[in-house]
């Protein structure tokens, strides 16, 4: 496929428009006089003047100008950048939910509880879990939600002294970050040799003082850890709670819950594995599931039943209270919710499986092209390594740039950690046999590919490659009124 | 399954990779963690679906049927519809965090634009390009407080709404920082200045002030605040609507601004996505949580951005990142600003002045009414203000529910001393039809 992205020189909106143009026209009203304190009146604000056309121009430019899964290939591991049904997008623009406030008499909003209700109920029989809560605004929120959750559940066991969280060495960025919030400290452990939880080195890592493990199944190098059902005990045995990170739960819905896993806690990613858009960057919606043991310290309120009734359960005394101030990402829930109906129990199970077979069928024809260390078999994801590259002293980071001129995503790059030069493939259920064949393509054509060729990538895109390190040092973090803003 | 293509090359495809069967891909499943399938209903067609979430959602009433005066943090305002016509583009919707940036300016420009508009809004150096929502905002900001000054305090209002405390503690507690709360006065509806300052000290790592506050009051002594209070950070929490004709809190020495950006360009959604915004400074950018887009150029001297000063983040410093956010509202952000471009200096101005200007007029339309006095406070106002009613709240609310009205947030049980307190919140979206229905309803008790 050939492929040019659009190209506009698009200045900053602060350098467009003209004096006088407003894009807006308000009812009339009339204007109080001694609104404010005089000290306080504003006296400038330096915001651009622009038509209502203008502005639509602009937007539509910078559109044309940016990559989604809607124009191609998106194969970032560990991101599931699955495709977004138009269907979900719809549902949550529908005036019924988007127009209601969330400080209404809860007998107003029976629509919109049922629907959070039903999406609770529908992820638990995922989950494999007894109760959800469906308030944490993104996957980090969530893991340190469960966090949260761990600390009160060992606190009310008179269990405080629990201070430690285990976490494999290829554990998510994230996840050490919460960690830290929690006030926890963290204890790494390596992988075995295969790319699975070392049982030894897990053992001795586990103590009296353990609070959680964190682990996601299948783990970041996308192979399922075939020892899960022994760590559990092995953990629940230690005291502690086995905490799982839903960034991988694409590959399993249907064929492996996390609570039959032995996991106490179950996190998802509804902006990964049901489909709502990543909309560059978020809003995502990251629920916690959790066993029974656990359930009376999820956050207040739980959406509840109580005979034809939905209710906000707030009467729940062992809650950790609150995690964000309303109850989630409400329009992300309404897709999700969408999406789980249209997909059913079967279709969900279907999405794991062929998931996981365009997986492994991208990963058995690269194999031979790029180096591939740890276990053979692998999920929705696999890891291959760029250091094939370093003998023509190009790097994987040449690879990713090579593959946007092709009008590929690049996968994600340099992670895991635990792999040299790391190429991390996810490719979704939605991409078609003839689509996961030119990616192959490209990326053995890549191979071969000259010194000079492999440095000057992207030449397709908007831009070349961007200097990061001019960014981080000049500092221009936003334009004001004033012209370029740099904060050096 | 219309988004799954390969369903019918599935054999073929195992074939040629060597696996005989599905089963095959997952043999390394223990038996113990073995589901054979979900009970789940089968999926449905997308016809079905519709019809089942328009009959689900006309259960609701919506502020299109019953005029609403509830705010409290979350706003009903115009989106106008060429906000979610350019947001919703689907080149934006689908995109991923920017991670490679050559073919991500479209997004990385916009959010580089949200920055921008946040930053011109408060009168701050940077912003980043969003958090999940205000409480969060200010649990980041208290623990951003401590980063910079050490202390081993932050002190908040206690009028802050038990929900944002909530998660205020949750964020702060598991690392050592205590939070305190000052009061308020209880006639002004302002926080108490004297009981502030004595609260101030070396410990003290940040004092966090709401303008307009919880009340809908606005602050009036605090553009003198940042001299009185030492090496602490000045914390401003500002509905970014009122700085349409609020003075910038960056010019009265703010050292970092928060709230939420939802009351531009998103609907109310029953609460969520909210737009959580962050502003500061440019001498603590570098410890500041969240994601930044900065300008740069491209190998070819364009004007090209990226994501920058990641070695703050998550992915990067894992344990020493400054916070654990990953995902933020991007999108949600996006549309903010476009809202906000579309109203640009004047509109922005019109439309702050016009909500204060129909708040000012209700309170003194309710305040003619027998056994009700608004404002509760004898302080300015933006576009919320505290109600008492002879009239206790869970009553009225019920009467005026009746009636096809939602009336104020009831306060009365988080501030017992203020009686039968409830909060209300009127914008641009009220029409005189609305106003009349309410005036009426209200009238009705007297009699």
């Amino acid at each position: 496929m050939s492929f040019h992205q659009a190209v506009y020189s698009e200045d900053i909106i602060f350098n467009r428009g003209g004096p006088g143009r407003c894009g807006v026209r308000l009812p009339d009203w009339k204007v109080e006089e001694d609104l404010v304190p005089p000290k306080l009146q504003r006296k400038e604000l330096g915001l651009p003047e622009l038509s209502e056309p203008e502005v639509v121009r602009h937007y539509t430019r910078l559109s044309q100008m940016n990559y989604g899964v809607d124009i191609g290939t998106y194969p970032l591991g560990s991101c599931t950048m699955k495709y977004n049904p138009k269907l979900c997008d719809w549902a949550a623009s529908q005036p019924g939910s988007a127009n209601t406030h969330p400080y209404q008499d809860p007998s107003t909003v029976q629509g919109n509880l049922q629907i959070m209700y039903e999406l609770q109920s529908m992820l638990a029989e995922v989950g494999g879990v007894d109760e959800v809560t469906l308030q944490p605004a993104a996957g980090a929120h969530g893991e340190f939600t469960g966090l949260l959750l761990s600390r009160a559940y060992h606190k009310a066991n008179g269990e405080e002294h629990r201070n430690e969280v285990i976490l494999p060495d290829t554990a998510h960025g994230t996840n050490p970050a919460s960690v830290t919030t929690t006030g926890y400290h963290i204890i790494e452990t390596k992988s075995a040799e295969d790319g699975t939880v070392d049982l030894d080195a897990l053992s001795s890592a586990l103590s009296d003082k353990t609070a959680c493990f964190m682990l996601t199944n299948p783990n970041t190098l996308g192979i399922y850890e075939h020892n899960v059902v022994e760590i559990a005990k092995m953990c629940h045995e230690a005291g502690s709670i086995l905490y799982y990170d839903g960034a991988n739960l694409n590959a399993v819905m249907g064929r492996s819950k996390p609570g039959d896993m032995g996991y106490d806690i179950v996190h998802y990613n509804l902006h990964k594995t049901f489909a709502t858009p990543h909309g560059g960057g978020g809003p995502g919606a990251g629920p916690i599931g959790v066993k029974k043991h656990i359930a009376p310290f999820l956050p207040k309120p739980v959406i509840a039943r109580k005979g034809d009734e939905y209710v906000l359960d707030y009467d729940r005394p062992q809650s950790i209270g609150k995690i964000g101030g309303f109850y989630g990402n409400f329009a992300v829930l309404v897709r999700a919710w969408t999406f789980m109906k249209v997909m059913g129990g079967d279709g969900l199970k279907e999405a794991s499986e062929m998931a996981v077979l365009n997986s492994n069928y991208m990963k058995e024809k690269l194999v031979e092209h790029y180096p591939m260390p740890h276990k053979r078999l692998r999920k929705h994801e696999f890891v291959l390594s760029g250091s094939n590259m370093k003998e023509k002293g190009a790097s994987t980071k040449d690879v990713a740039k090579m593959l946007l001129d092709a009008g590929l995503h690049a996968p994600t790059i340099y992670f895991p950690l635990l792999v040299d030069e790391a190429l991390m493939i996810e490719p979704c259920e939605n991409e078609t046999k003839e689509e996961l064949d030119a990616y192959i393509a490209r990326m053995i054509e890549i191979t071969k590919a000259s010194e000079e060729e492999l440095h000057n990538a992207p030449v397709n895109s908007k831009v070349g490659r961007v200097d990061e390190v001019k960014a981080a040092r000049d500092m221009v973090l936003c334009w004001r009124a004033s012209g370029k803003c740099e904060s050096k | 399954m219309q988004y799954i293509p390969n369903i019918n090359h599935k054999e073929q495809m195992l074939k040629e990779v060597g696996y005989s069967s599905i089963d095959d891909l997952f043999e390394d499943v223990p038996d113990e963690a073995r589901c054979d399938g979900l009970k789940l209903p089968p999926g449905k067609s997308e016809l079905e679906v519709e019809r089942e979430l328009n009959q689900i959602l006309h259960k609701n009433c919506t502020l299109d049927h019953c005029p609403g005066f509830l705010g409290g943090g979350a706003y009903h305002h115009h989106v106008p519809k060429t906000v979610w016509s350019l947001a919703g583009r689907s080149e934006f919707i689908t995109s991923y965090t920017p991670y490679q940036p050559e073919v991500s300016q479209g997004m990385l420009q916009a959010m580089f634009e949200y920055q921008s508009a946040i930053a011109e809004l408060t009168g701050m150096d940077a912003a980043n390009s969003s958090m999940y929502d205000w409480p969060t905002a200010i649990a980041e900001a208290a623990m951003m407080a401590r980063r910079i000054n050490r202390g081993s305090e932050f002190l908040i209002p206690s009028y802050v709404l038990g929900n944002k405390k909530s998660v205020i503690h949750n964020y702060v507690d598991g690392t050592g920082l205590v939070i305190k709360e000052y009061p308020y006065d209880p006639s002004s509806g302002q926080y108490d200045e004297d009981a502030l300052l004595g609260m101030v000290g070396d410990s003290t790592a940040g004092v966090y002030v709401e303008s307009p506050n919880l009340f809908g009051v606005i602050e009036e002594k605090v553009a003198d605040l940042k001299a009185k209070i030492g090496k602490a950070s000045l914390v401003i929490g500002a509905n970014p609507l009122s700085l349409g004709i609020l003075e910038a809190p960056g010019n009265y020495g703010a050292d970092y601004v928060v709230g939420d950006a939802q009351v531009f360009g998103n609907p109310l959604n029953f609460g969520g996505p909210m737009v959580g915004y962050f502003a500061c400074k440019k001498e603590h950018i570098r410890r500041m949580p969240g994601r930044i887009i900065g300008m740069s150029e491209d190998s070819r001297g364009q004007m090209a951005f990226c994501m920058t000063l990641q070695t703050r983040e998550q992915h990067i410093r894992r344990d020493k990142a400054t916070s654990n956010i990953c995902s933020n509202q991007a999108l949600a952000a996006m549309a903010s600003s476009i809202h906000i471009y579309l109203l640009g200096k004047n509109g922005m101005r019109d439309l702050a002045q016009q909500n204060a200007s129909r708040a000012k007029w209700l309170m003194r339309e309710m305040n003619r009414m027998d056994g009700v006095k608004a404002p509760a406070f004898d302080s300015y106002h933006f576009n919320e203000f505290v109600v008492k009613t002879d009239e206790g709240v869970k009553a009225m609310q019920d009467r005026l529910l009746a009636g096809g009205v939602f009336a104020g947030l009831d306060i009365s049980r988080e501030f017992p001393d203020l009686g039968n307190a409830s909060l209300w919140c009127t914008t641009e979206m009220h029409t005189r039809e609305d106003y009349d229905k309410l005036l009426a309803l209200l009238k009705e008790v007297e009699q």
